[in-house]
């Protein structure tokens, strides 16, 4: 008796917590009159794609939507490859700056990136003068700055992944006649794939909700607008196409709901790895 | 291969990481406190007038007003009750879940990961949707529509603390699920073996042994609470009406951004910055005594 009411509370939670989201869904296929009504209900007995014809066609969403794919794609395959070599470094090889870089890493990590705006947007504005596809406006800021964000925890994260690989692994392919970049990318590189997948989801969703400095960067140039900024621009305080904005939340959410359910059990794994040391 | 060699090749796989950390955090670190000693304002970034250096003159600035101390106040209240909201919610979920079938734990673990997962851009539209005053699903429930959640500064507070605590219980309880499951079976048999209530037990042998996980999400999540952005931004459309429901994070990006005041604003990051430091010295601590090494 006592377990169904826990249990039955439970559920209850389950589905307050997944209320919003189930929301969202629902209020997207919902058509336009049932949405600006006064009396909304939680269901629909005529679903409709108009609001995402509206959000993709009139608000441009499929345009936004390509760019943050585009950033986040191009910040994961760079990551990748410069964590996957900066980590083999720190955990390969035995050199005397090796611990300062580690606690570096390690500091740099709780830096409020929050707080470094206005040096980045002043840095990227002069970055623009020269090479202007990395300047403001540009998506490359984008995606310089995300590298930078989202490298510090690759390395960290991917350092165990490296040092779990045995080193008698590296001396057989040595011995075999394996040159050293041949280790590293065909041995090294295939054994660490799922430490690889966990981070560069990490640094996909980081890159992907930039809400800020999407803000910050891409001033004027709209067609280079991510996704979370295109978001914000059609939500007025009068007048709001609410089917439009729930149609464009539910494109932006589904991508990382995917990815988050992937690599779930690893990164719950990794983080009580991380809590519990 | 030789020390020498060793050095040389490991230097070469850091390269270009080094490259991207020292140009895009090292020098704008460096940068974030130099801008915040000048006065740096429009006229100054379009070259019509000569750069003039304020030593800690925008920090005395800041100091001196009024607002400064208000937003401040503000933002360490906001993150205590997101930071208190979130444990509470987040241990007692846990808890819960450890006395429940299988098939109901993982039903609550799936809400609670699409709640995770959700872009915070989304999740604050779809909460402004939900608590829309005319055609949001929660005051017709109620009853009261018509009514504004925005518009006065506390309910507005409460909405965004809502939000917050919705998007990041589950880290908090899966966490401490994952740190309850840990704990061996014979520890807890014991202690009924003894005699110990399960409240008891609940107070004297599951909570001194989570302690050091308790004390890690805790740090974490006052790290994450302290710097919220998006959510405030796009809730209370950029910090609310005439700016009372600003904090820190979003006072500073208006102060720079839509004042102009650059220098003012990268003053304000410092502080921000030297705020989170203090409090990522306790999380290093309470890493060290966890265990973790480097």
């Amino acid at each position: 008796m006592k377990r169904w009411l826990t249990e039955g509370f439970v559920l209850v939670i389950a589905g307050v917590v997944a209320f919003p989201l189930f929301w969202m869904v629902l209020s997207a296929f919902k058509p336009e009159d049932e949405i600006i009504s006064a009396d909304p209900v939680p269901w629909t007995t005529r679903p409709t794609l108009d609001s995402f014809t509206r959000a993709l066609t009139v608000a441009n969403f499929g345009r936004y939507f390509l760019n943050s794919v585009v950033v986040a794609l191009i910040v994961v395959a760079l990551s990748i490859l410069i964590s996957f070599l900066a980590a083999t470094a720190l955990t390969r090889f035995r050199f005397r700056s090796r611990t300062t870089l580690l606690i570096m890493l390690l500091v740099v990590q709780m830096v409020p990136v929050e707080a470094l705006t206005v040096p980045l947007f002043f840095l990227m504005r002069s970055v623009g003068d020269s090479v202007p596809a990395f300047g403001l406006n540009h998506l490359g800021s984008l995606v310089l700055v995300h590298l930078a964000f989202s490298l510090p925890f690759a390395i960290w994260m991917l350092r165990g992944f490296v040092a779990a690989v045995p080193v008698e692994l590296e001396e057989a392919a040595t011995l075999d006649g394996a040159s050293r970049f041949r280790f590293l990318w065909q041995v090294l590189f295939p054994l660490v794939a799922p430490g690889l997948v966990a981070t560069s989801v990490l640094s996909f969703i980081h890159a992907w909700n930039d809400f800020l400095f999407a803000k910050t960067f891409i001033i004027s140039a709209v067609e280079n607008q991510t996704l979370p900024l295109a978001l914000q621009v059609f939500v007025k305080p009068d007048q709001n196409d609410w089917g439009a904005i729930m149609a464009g939340s539910t494109l932006m959410t589904i991508p990382v709901l995917i990815f988050f359910m992937l690599v779930q059990r690893r990164l719950m794994s990794g983080l009580a790895g991380a809590v519990k040391g | 291969m030789t020390a020498r060699g060793q050095g040389r090749t490991a230097f070469a796989y850091l390269t270009p990481a080094l490259l991207v950390l020292a140009g895009l955090l090292a020098y704008p670190i460096y940068q974030l406190v130099l801008i915040s000693l000048y006065d740096y304002g429009q006229e100054q970034v379009s070259g019509g007038a000569p750069l003039t250096f304020l030593g800690l003159g925008n920090y005395q600035n800041l100091l001196g007003n009024q607002q400064f101390w208000t937003v401040l106040g503000q933002t360490v209240a906001f993150a205590a009750v997101c930071v208190v909201g979130t444990l509470i919610v987040g241990a007692f979920l846990a808890i819960l879940a450890t006395t429940v079938r299988t098939w109901v734990r993982m039903t609550l673990f799936l809400a609670a990961l699409g709640a995770w997962s959700t872009p915070a851009v989304a999740g604050s539209t779809i909460w402004l949707f939900l608590f829309d005053a005319n055609f949001g699903f929660v005051n017709e429930v109620l009853g009261i529509q018509g009514f504004s959640w925005t518009f006065d500064k506390w309910t507005a507070f409460g909405l965004v603390a809502a939000q917050v605590i919705w998007c990041s219980f589950p880290f908090v309880m899966v966490t401490l699920y994952a740190g309850i499951k840990a704990i061996p079976g014979e520890v807890l048999e014991a202690a009924a073996l003894d005699g110990a209530s399960a409240f008891r037990t609940a107070w004297s042998v599951t909570l001194p042994l989570l302690r050091p996980i308790i004390l890690v999400v805790t740090i974490q999540s006052i790290i994450w609470d302290f710097k919220v952005f998006t959510q405030i931004y796009v809730m209370t459309n950029g910090g609310g009406i005439a700016g009372r429901n600003l904090v820190l994070n979003v006072y500073a990006y208006q102060q720079a951004f839509a004042a102009s005041e650059y220098g003012l604003g990268a003053a304000i990051g410092v502080v921000m910055t030297v705020l989170l430091l203090v409090i990522t010295l306790f999380y290093l601590r309470a890493l060290r005594r966890s265990g973790e090494a480097l």
